[in-house]
């Protein structure tokens, strides 16, 4: 164990062979979203359902809920801002994080 | 056993590669490696080699391919040269962080500049810290024989990484030398198909060389330390199968009359050919001085090395590459740091010689020894000192 602050995720013995990630399709797990400095906000009153935020999110962090409208998952928002950017109706707003 | 018949050693080198039953080559001429997949080249299109040749426009594109080729599982051969091997220098590290057992040989010559295309090992020292095996064959049938060693041991699972034969450019890859092949059952007997641990398969899904982030690069590196380190035990255990099946005996670390001497000369490569004339000659002379072959230079043969310099009173490394501004050449601050921590160490002077294709002779190993002699009761003023420089 290091003296220091132990910041290491595993030891050195549980490496995977070459540094593989062995299991696929696994980075759901990997929580992106807490790297947002902005988050995409909807005005439901503008959105005219058209998809173009989910076709375009790089992180298909988008997903339809049951009235038709888009809805973001902030678990993997990474707050990049193209879904605001693509929006014909400007529906999307991003707004600083507070901390 | 094969029929021992005069061939050039790049051609011979291409013949084993053959014997390995490689699945794929991807390669880009230059020299003075040009000859080994040249040939190697003519045994696909002929339909004597049953093979992928790949034609690429880059050595920074032929290492790629090599990548990707023994990632599948395919068994891969690659072979460069000088600034060949520089531009390949980016994907090197590669390999063996994803343990990707490529094999390669290097016909080592100067870099630029002045362009040269003759032998010295400036290339592969620039190359030091890629974490693949490497080897320095001193004759073709050396060279050859290292050939397969360097297949068997580079996908043996334990070991899983890339390996470099090197060679001599033209004073090995030109030579026409009377060299032994074996039969094809021995090669098939002593390496086995290539089974890799893990490949890319569309059917069983993986990633390699995914970020590693801070918080798993420094751990990922100690687990390829330590795995590399390892490989020693296998390269090793190799060569005794090696000799069980062919007859031939390599070691990582050779000497030649070291009984009782007090100097020795240490060198890598083919000049160790003229060192040993140049010791026979001293020893006739009633000097006793002996010669240190590094066989193995990475991983470094550190035990089998210390062994073989005990008792020593001088040691004189020839390095065939130049630091500049350092301590001494790549071999020689090698070395003197292995030493350090070894009580009753020998004096370690380091010369370098042999640049860019200037011959070293007996007379100048001669040299070499007397001038150990003078260090073994007056230290030298400089860390290292060129040699067979005009003034």
């Amino acid at each position: 164990m290091p003296k220091g602050k132990d910041t290491a995720l595993i030891s050195w013995k549980e490496v995977p062979f070459g540094c593989y990630i062995l299991e696929p399709g696994n980075s759901v797990q990997f929580k992106t979203g807490d790297w947002r400095s902005f988050r995409p906000v909807l005005d439901k009153e503008k959105c005219v359902k058209c998809g173009q935020c989910y076709i375009m999110c790089p992180d298909m962090t988008y997903t339809q809920d049951e009235e038709g409208y888009y809805i973001v998952d902030l678990t993997y928002c990474k707050g990049c801002g193209i879904c605001a950017s693509v929006c014909p109706k400007g529906a999307i707003t991003m707004v600083v994080e507070e901390v | 056993m094969g029929k021992r018949i005069a061939k050039e050693v790049s051609i011979a080198i291409a013949e084993a590669v053959k014997q390995c039953r490689v699945d794929v080559i991807a390669a880009y001429p230059i020299t003075p490696q040009t000859h080994i997949v040249e040939h190697l080249s003519e045994l696909v299109a002929n339909g004597e080699l049953d093979a992928e040749y790949i034609t690429v426009e880059s050595e920074h594109s032929a290492i790629s391919a090599c990548l990707g080729s023994v990632a599948t599982g395919a068994r891969t051969f690659t072979s460069t040269s000088s600034q060949g091997l520089a531009l390949m220098h980016e994907i090197l590290f590669i390999a063996p962080a994803l343990r990707l057992p490529v094999v390669m040989v290097v016909a080592n010559r100067a870099l630029s500049a002045p362009i040269s295309i003759w032998n010295d090992h400036g290339d592969i020292m620039a190359e030091r810290d890629i974490g693949w095996i490497q080897t320095f064959a001193e004759n073709g049938q050396e060279a050859v024989d290292l050939v397969y060693h360097a297949f068997r041991v580079a996908e043996d699972r334990r070991v899983m990484f890339p390996a470099i034969v090197n060679i001599d450019g033209f004073t090995l890859s030109h030579m026409i030398e009377p060299i032994e092949l074996p039969d094809q059952e021995q090669v098939d007997r002593y390496l086995p198909p290539f089974r890799p641990r893990y490949k890319l398969d569309p059917r069983k899904p993986l990633t390699m060389g995914p970020v590693g982030i801070p918080e798993i690069y420094t751990e990922a590196k100690k687990a390829q330390d330590e795995a590399f380190k390892n490989a020693y035990r296998v390269i090793l255990k190799a060569w005794d199968e090696f000799e069980e099946v062919f007859g031939r005996r390599y070691r990582p670390v050779e000497t030649y009359r070291m009984e009782d001497a007090e100097v020795a000369l240490l060198i890598m490569g083919s000049l160790a050919e003229t060192a040993m004339t140049a010791v026979d000659r001293m020893r006739e002379a009633g000097k006793k001085v002996g010669l240190v072959r590094l066989r193995l230079w990475r991983p470094f043969p550190l035990r089998d090395f210390v062994k073989a310099v005990k008792g020593l009173k001088v040691l004189a490394v020839i390095d065939r590459a130049l630091s500049p501004g350092a301590t001494g050449g790549p071999v020689g601050t090698e070395v003197r740091s292995a030493l350090y921590q070894v009580p009753g160490r020998p004096r370690v002077v380091n010369f370098i010689a042999g640049l860019g294709g200037r011959d070293v002779t007996v007379e100048d190993f001669e040299e070499m020894a007397d001038r150990a002699y003078v260090y073994m009761k007056k230290k030298p003023k400089e860390p290292y000192e060129m040699i067979g420089v005009k003034e």
